[in-house]
């Protein structure tokens, strides 16, 4: 009883605090998140108050098993329904600025221009898909790992909702106009406090498991996730050094000037591609692909090996998003080398993920799960290809600022990223809703190809566009001039955006089937289906011949 | 312990000390008596097959 009074009071504090910081606020962005937070420490207040538990209520929406497993798979179920919820937002939204390119009429203002949901797919896409995604994955997979449980039950489940408010500020931020306008670090600073707090739980939660674990060794999966962790911390916190104007203000300056604060923003952005994006979803692939391929990773010294190459080589490729720009020429050549090196080390994780398949490979054609894991590495070795192509000077000239670098960062992010957390989720599922199988295998394959080919239109699309756009800025007349205007390369890249469009409705219409299959799946639902495949049998042709001698004539 | 001392830190000793390190890293996995360790590190994930 005298918990739950010190409980209320702690929550009615902070409601105050909340209130009072409405009153003062210096901008309606920020009066908008303060009456956030407010909601959300009413709603502790009101739940502590009349001992009311919401979540039971939703849990038995979600149909999640009640029974206590022995290892603690609520935070990942959350993570799980969070990871789908949060992927349709990102993927409906992408979509959405699609079509604002190809019909600049879609910009509705203020609230929907480009400008402000094109951040909001992103940080949706990257952060809430993924970054649920990968939350979840790694408290399953250190649990499993280290046959232990969860160090900090109770920090594990402040680590998800946490993040999730976290998502749910810095999406409002977006649409209200609050944003630093820093690639990828979009919230503002006190929406950056906050994420401190939370990612030091996560980190406090993983590694007091891996402190507490019974297997002795501890498996390469976690050495990604923990270096996807740490080194996010760092990147968050220096590329987030900022004053603010006002305690009670959105607005807030960047601690660096000028150039610096160009190489921190991309030293940050390059990591959170190579930390995030990279190391993070390696992690997923380390477990999930041996797992669902019932053998183990092709060699544990080359992952040993790529792991180090990885965090030694990535953190110094940022400035290759700078080429010809104030940064200092030995700057730029510096990261070009470095990301030229690197992609010996993200072709060594391709290649111990695909040769895992070694002598198993009839499962890319029998198993759909597979097939995917299978094109997520393909794509994870094309555009860890492309990457470094692109960073070389003489290629950037040409590609850079053009639609060429979005047509990259797609096919690693929905090819790479977006495939190989399909199919983790689609493994996870039916074993943390304790069901015998997937409600159907065969939607898998219709998800596989509406993807694959979704992929292909986006790609191709914006390979075309962006080095038309390349080769019309470049182009000089006889008189010394430029042939094209801005606007002559827009209306030439109509078609492509189009076709980009296109490509992004097939990827979400494969996504939706998967929302279909995730949730019959929950439900308990099994969908009588003929199996991937079968060996052939043909009654008619199964009996002997009976009609007179045997027709062929035995050689001499 | 000024930009330039630092700089040059950076490009000698600080270069070799991280190259060292990293080589020395990548060596470990193939010390002798690490192919054994390293097999049952591969399999340690197949040991339990009851995921619930």
């Amino acid at each position: 009883m005298e918990t739950s009074i010190a409980k209320i009071g702690l929550w009615f504090a902070l409601l105050i605090l909340a209130i009072l910081a409405v009153a003062g606020a210096q901008d309606t962005g920020f009066a908008v998140h303060m009456w956030i937070f407010a909601a959300v420490a009413f709603g502790g207040m009101w739940v502590t108050a009349v001992r009311y538990d919401p979540l039971a209520r939703v849990q038995g929406i979600f149909r999640m098993p009640t029974d206590p497993s022995r290892y603690d798979d609520d935070p990942i179920r959350w993570g799980v329904i969070a990871t789908m919820f949060w992927g349709a937002a990102g993927f409906l939204a992408g979509l959405f600025i699609a079509l604002q390119l190809a019909f600049p009429a879609l910009n509705f203002e203020p609230y929907l221009n480009f400008g402000r949901v094109r951040p909001l797919h992103t940080s949706a896409v990257i952060f809430a898909f993924g970054g649920n995604a990968l939350i979840a994955t790694s408290f399953y997979v250190v649990q499993r790992t280290c046959r232990a449980r969860l160090a900090f039950p109770a920090l594990a489940r402040f680590v998800f909702w946490g993040y999730q408010l976290f998502i749910v500020l810095a999406a409002s931020g977006y649409l209200l106009g609050v944003t630093q306008s820093r690639e990828y670090a979009e919230p503002e600073w006190y929406v950056d406090i906050w994420l401190t707090i939370v990612w030091l739980s996560y980190a406090a939660v993983f590694i007091g498991t891996i402190v507490r674990r019974h297997e002795p060794h501890i498996y390469v999966a976690n050495w990604f996730y923990l270096a996807f962790i740490l080194t996010v911390a760092m990147l968050h916190v220096v590329n987030n050094l900022a004053v603010p104007i006002s305690f009670l203000g959105s607005r807030s300056y960047s601690a660096f000037a000028g150039v610096q604060d160009a190489l921190t923003q991309w030293w940050y952005g390059h990591n959170a591609v190579g930390f995030f994006l990279t190391a993070g979803f390696l992690a997923m692939m380390y477990y999930f692909v041996p797992k669902q391929a019932e053998r183990p990773v092709y060699s544990y010294r080359l992952s040993i090996i790529h792991f180090w190459s990885l965090i030694f080589l990535y953190i110094w490729a940022g400035p290759h998003h700078l080429h010809y720009t104030a940064l200092p020429d030995w700057a730029q050549t510096l990261g070009m080398v470095f990301s030229i090196m690197l992609w010996m080390p993200s072709w060594g994780g391709m290649i111990n993920g695909l040769m895992t398949l070694n002598g198993a490979w009839d499962k890319v054609r029998t198993d759909p799960i597979i097939r995917m894991m299978v094109m997520a590495l393909a794509f994870y070795g094309m555009s860890t290809f492309e990457g470094p192509m692109l960073s070389i000077k003489s290629v950037n000239s040409l590609s850079h600022y053009t639609d060429w670098t979005i047509g990259h960062v797609h096919s690693g992010a929905l090819g790479w990223n977006g495939m190989i957390t399909f199919a983790c989720v689609y493994y996870l599922v039916p074993r943390l809703w304790k069901r015998e199988r997937l409600y159907s295998l065969r939607m898998i394959n219709w998800h596989f190809w509406l993807a694959t080919i979704g992929i292909v239109f986006y790609a191709a699309s914006m390979w075309v566009a962006g080095i038309t756009q390349g080769l019309m800025w470049r182009e000089y007349g006889a008189d010394g001039y430029l042939v094209n205007s801005f606007a002559d390369t827009v209306s030439a890249l109509h078609p492509m955006y189009l076709m980009r469009a296109f490509g992004g409705f097939l990827y979400l219409t494969g996504f939706v089937i998967m929302l279909v299959n995730v949730w019959k799946t929950i439900t308990g639902c099994i969908r009588i289906e003929a199996p991937m495949s079968d060996a052939a049998f043909d009654p008619e042709k199964d009996r002997p011949i009976t009609s007179g001698r045997p027709a062929a004539i035995p050689a001499e | 312990m000024d930009y330039n001392t630092l700089r040059h830190l950076a490009d000698s000793w600080g270069l070799l000390a991280m190259l060292a390190i990293f080589l020395s890293l990548c060596a470990w996995p193939f010390r002798p008596g690490a192919r054994t360790r390293n097999n049952d590190a591969a399999k340690l994930i197949f040991k339990d097959d009851n995921d619930g």
